[in-house]
């Protein structure tokens, strides 16, 4: 048999252009997040003078921050924590709705369910962004403009369609005779969903929590719009101030902007398996 | 494939995404509590879509709106820029999402380790990164200037100021947030295409290229398609983007409709103007809701 030599390059050129895309995606995702760490390092009034290196590594900005020591951000961790209580709510009420939904759709066969099931998708499918102006109004006619449960209400508005279709699917798993038997027992529809229903679809819960808790978090519309007195804003909006704003030290702003995403950031890390879960059993599938 | 037989013999006419399991037989109590259990979403869709949208379609239902709309030159180019925008946004996304979804099925630790940082950008919020994107092409001295000048050695461009560099600045901002998401739903699609499709296609001589023209992509066309309804309805009012990115700069003719309907109604307060801008996006939401909902009943495809 005679050697051949060739057949070893193409799996070398294939590997080297794998590696080139790599470093290339590696760039690509990390070029705006890096911008971020560069400004929040520069002294104020040094964040564009064209370096590409943090020169000066400052941290004061940081500490800026922990001490709420500028008058920009005279109400920052009480914002942080109107953020984290927005976030928290909106995934306890997506949870607790779109599952209490998803048991009477999946598991009680009432008639003309699927209507429910259409709404929840259409509602999925609508950019919230086009709701945004009569839902100001109406908040107003609600009374509840100002007030963080009226971001709370937008954000369960738009997560629980998701969580519904998602649960839905996720429940077609769990067997009905497990709710018949249980229903033999004596056990009435409150305690099965409790008792059963919960407990086994708690993967599907989990996934969806996340999935309410990063939406609540990463909006910005609906919070920008609804929330103007400073107790009540959250961090987005306080970020929101400081872009408007023209003699705002940028380097501060930065510093908040990856306070800020620091929350999602290890959400993502932590729960990672959750988030793309949620995806999958719901997913796309052909 | 089984969702494909089982879908012809549903058909076109029957039932929504969520299809009653057995024949119904509920009694009288077991009815009232599965009304009492479906009663806080019907609420919640009762008080924050039925009436906001109808609310909505009331503040925009005077024609005469739109005849201020079109006589608007700044209506006519936001027009425009939305179209582009959901257009190359769209696709140039979802066709790199494919190619790219290929290449993260690799199971080697460094490809892997990639995709961790590579899907980084869907978890983050798109408030600070677009604001982040807006720090490196305003003024002159943004990373990406300096990038520039540290390879050219001349000064950068000043990306903000021509409207064509800010709007492609716009639909690359755009295409890195959403570019992980859709990658992960291509994987997710290709973990779902069986092996021995691939090894039985390989005996027939398949490989490489033609691989993915004629096995991989025809099974994945259906979700391609759900894909990219769903992407271009959601992109249509996408805000945060242009909102951030170029903030509309130069002199707001890089708006899109939802920023334009944003500021609109909230910086010159004339809210039906603004939903009205809004809802002259309907000609083409309406067709792509439809052909979307139709396209996963019929297909079983679930989201």
């Amino acid at each position: 048999m005679v050697r051949r030599p060739r057949p070893r390059r193409p799996w070398l050129l294939k590997r080297l252009a794998g590696i080139a895309l790599g470093i290339l995606l590696l760039v690509w995702t990390l070029l705006p997040v890096y911008n971020m760490m560069l400004i929040a390092l520069s002294e104020d009034g040094d964040e564009f003078t064209g370096a590409i290196w943090p020169t000066d590594w400052n941290w004061e900005s940081f500490h800026v921050i922990w001490t709420e020591g500028y008058w920009y951000l005279d109400h920052f961790w009480h914002q942080f924590g109107n953020s984290i209580y927005m976030g928290v709510m909106t995934m306890l009420l997506t949870v607790l709705i779109g599952s209490l939904a998803s048991f009477s759709l999946g598991r009680m066969r009432l008639r003309h369910c699927w209507i429910v099931g259409d709404m929840a998708l259409l509602t999925y499918i609508l950019p919230s962004a086009f709701l945004v102006i009569p839902f100001v109004h109406l908040m107003r006619v609600y009374g509840m403009s100002d007030s963080l449960w009226s971001v709370i209400a937008a954000q369960v508005t738009f997560a629980t369609p998701y969580a519904i279709l998602i649960l839905h699917q996720y429940g077609k798993l769990i067997p009905l005779e497990l709710d018949e038997s249980a229903k033999v027992d004596g056990a009435a529809p409150l305690q099965v969903y409790w008792r059963i229903y919960l407990p086994l679809m708690a993967p599907a819960l989990a996934a969806v929590g996340v999935y309410a808790l990063l939406l609540a978090w990463n909006e910005y519309l609906y919070q920008h719009l609804l929330i103007s007195s400073p107790g009540n804003t959250t961090v987005a909006v306080a970020i929101d101030q400081f872009f408007d704003s023209d003699e705002a030290p940028w380097n501060y702003m930065m510093a908040v902007a990856i306070v800020y995403s620091l929350p999602p950031v290890a959400i993502y890390f932590g729960l990672r398996r959750y988030m793309i879960a949620g995806l999958t059993m719901g997913g796309v599938k052909g | 494939m089984g969702t494909t037989l089982q879908s012809l013999r549903i058909g076109r006419g029957y039932g929504g995404v969520i299809r009653p399991v057995r024949p119904l037989r509920l009694q009288g109590s077991d009815t009232s509590w599965a009304l009492a259990f479906l009663l806080p979403y019907a609420a919640v869709f009762a008080a924050f879509v039925v009436y906001p949208v109808c609310f909505g379609l009331w503040m925009g239902s005077d024609p005469a709106l739109y005849g201020t709309l079109l006589s608007d030159p700044r209506y006519v180019s936001t027009a425009v820029n939305t179209l582009l925008f959901v257009a190359i946004g769209v696709n140039v996304k979802m066709f790199l999402a494919f190619l790219l979804s290929g290449f993260f099925m690799s199971r080697s630790w460094w490809v892997r380790t990639l995709l961790a940082v590579f899907l980084l950008p869907w978890a983050l919020p798109s408030l600070t990164v677009f604001v982040s994107i807006h720090y490196m092409l305003v003024t002159q001295y943004g990373l990406l200037d300096s990038l520039w000048r540290a390879v050219t050695g001349n000064d950068g461009p000043l990306f903000l100021v021509s409207q064509p560099i800010a709007m492609t600045a716009n639909i690359l901002s755009y295409i890195w947030k959403w570019l992980p998401f859709w990658t992960l739903i291509f994987i997710a699609a290709r973990m779902a295409i069986p092996q021995d499709i691939y090894e039985a296609a390989e005996i027939d001589g398949a490989t490489g290229w033609r691989r993915l023209a004629h096995v991989t992509f025809p099974l994945m066309a259906n979700v391609y398609l759900v894909s990219t309804l769903l992407s271009t309805v959601w992109t249509l009012g996408d805000f945060p983007t242009v909102y951030f990115v170029s903030s509309g700069a130069p002199a707001r003719l890089t708006d899109v409709l939802a920023t334009y309907g944003f500021h609109e109604a909230f910086d010159f307060g004339y809210p039906n103007l603004g939903v009205a801008a809004m809802m002259s996006a309907l000609p083409l939401l309406i067709p792509s809701v439809i052909l979307l909902m139709r396209r996963i009943r019929l297909t079983g495809v679930q989201l």
